[in-house]
């Protein structure tokens, strides 16, 4: 089978891995770099589980091969605390809020409202759901994902939440 | 759910790509990836090679014409159309549409070139190109040429572009002053393909009445349907009320598709409705 050498940047941090070439980003983080925070739900870009940014912009990992993302600069909800002992103010919401229940669907959602709030910091509710209209919970936990998205927003503007 | 194995080649120049699916025997070029993926995860295609043009840096952009009229290379990325300022003053149609494309995970990679080969009979980016008369731009071993987006679809999801041919870009006439637009669709979930799409232009003409009228219908038959008979009734009118009601009337003799699970009554009825709003909304924002 078909492989290839490449370098992938995720989270700041370089992994040299060898794939088959006909291996998912998803997969790659995965099963190569050993970052299993991605999670694969439909495998045919549905679910949003997947979701990561690629050079800033959310993406379905299961939706790009490993060898494309070679020189782009991929983020996975690993990457979104800014150390050990902080969450990002988007996942404290989230854990304030009770957003997550089974969790299966929380890296795929937080990608994507990163992604939502770098480019719109007071996003209304209705935007909200308009962003995470690609990803699927089926804990239908969509009420509590809105009200953190909108605390964290306010958390970010810089005021009390 | 995993691809199947085949060759990949990430050539990094058009005459490159040509060259490698004049040469490569069963080649898929894979664009943003969103249709194509999915369908090889589930293995409907097995392709031996993939040319991926995510490298062909000449694939993708947009420019301006001195008329007005855009230029939009195949491999930009839809989310760069939607919010391209440029784009929204020279065919707000395509920005109405767009924000129905998928989702924005998938507007980030998926390109207009890919939407217009994959031609899905309800996707919104073909049925603007009907809509506009767009021409799309294809290049091939012995060079370009240019269609009318009219000649582009030759049947159900089967573009006018051969085996070792490439769809290049597109170019979109810039809305003439005054045009009155709308895009509308039907669909069970936001972001999903529509059950019916339709788009409108009303361009006026020098006495205020309709010099020129489009109107284009997704998800009825195999490809963008334009309604020549409705067009025609429109014309030379200010869009009354029984205007419209002579033009809708027209989508009583459509024979939509039908599939398990949506009648082709239904999608008539779609057409119908959809349409009857869209001429409201095209009229307002005519000026």
């Amino acid at each position: 089978m078909s492989e290839r050498r490449i370098t992938l940047a995720v989270n700041g941090q370089r992994h040299d891995i060898t794939v088959p070439v006909r291996r998912s980003l998803a997969d790659a983080l995965r099963q190569d770099c050993g970052l299993t925070g991605t999670h694969l739900g439909c495998e045919h870009g549905v679910c949003g589980a997947c979701t990561v940014l690629v050079d800033g912009r959310s993406a379905r990992a299961c939706l790009m091969l490993a060898v494309q993302a070679e020189n782009l600069a991929i983020t996975t909800v690993e990457g979104l605390a800014p150390d050990a002992a902080m969450l990002h103010p988007l996942q404290q919401a989230f854990a304030n809020n009770h957003a997550l229940q089974c969790g299966f669907c929380t890296p795929g959602m937080l990608t994507t409202l990163v992604e939502l709030l770098a480019e719109n910091p007071s996003p209304s509710a209705a935007e909200v759901r308009v962003a995470i209209s690609g990803n699927l919970c089926r804990c239908t936990g969509y009420e509590t994902i809105v009200a953190a998205t909108l605390e964290a927003a306010a958390v970010m503007r810089g005021e009390a939440a | 759910m995993k691809a199947p194995a085949f060759e990949y080649h990430d050539p990094t120049t058009l005459a490159e790509a040509i060259a490698l699916l004049c040469r490569l025997e069963n080649a898929r070029p894979l664009a943003g990836g969103q249709s194509l993926m999915p369908m090889l995860n589930m293995r409907f295609v097995q392709p031996d090679h993939v040319v991926d043009l995510n490298r062909i840096a000449e694939l993708s952009g947009i420019r301006v014409l001195p008329d007005g009229a855009l230029e939009i290379g195949a491999m930009t990325r839809q989310r760069d159309i939607e919010r391209d300022a440029r784009v929204a003053q020279a065919c707000p149609l395509m920005v109405e549409a767009l924000a129905q494309v998928g989702h924005r995970q998938t507007r980030n990679r998926g390109t207009i070139g890919g939407s217009l080969c994959h031609m899905d009979p309800a996707a919104e980016l073909p049925l603007v190109c009907a809509a506009v008369d767009a021409v799309v731009r294809i290049a091939g071993p012995g060079g370009e040429r240019e269609i009318p987006f009219a000649e582009f679809p030759l049947g159900y999801m089967t573009p006018a572009v051969g085996p070792d041919e490439l769809l290049v870009g597109l170019h979109v006439p810039a809305a003439p002053k005054g045009q009155g637009h709308a895009f509308l669709e039907f669909a069970r979930r936001h972001g999903d393909f529509a059950i019916v799409a339709v788009a409108v232009l009303l361009d006026p003409g020098p006495d205020g009445r309709v010099a020129r009228a489009s109107v284009a219908l997704g998800g009825v038959g195999p490809a963008p349907l334009r309604l020549a008979e409705a067009e025609a009734l429109l014309r030379g009118t200010a869009v009354e009320d029984d205007a419209i009601a002579r033009a809708l009337a027209t989508t009583a003799s459509l024979d939509p598709m039908e599939d398990a699970l949506v009648p082709g009554w239904y999608r008539r009825h779609l057409a119908g409705v959809l349409l009857g709003r869209a001429l409201g909304i095209a009229r307002e924002r005519m000026a």
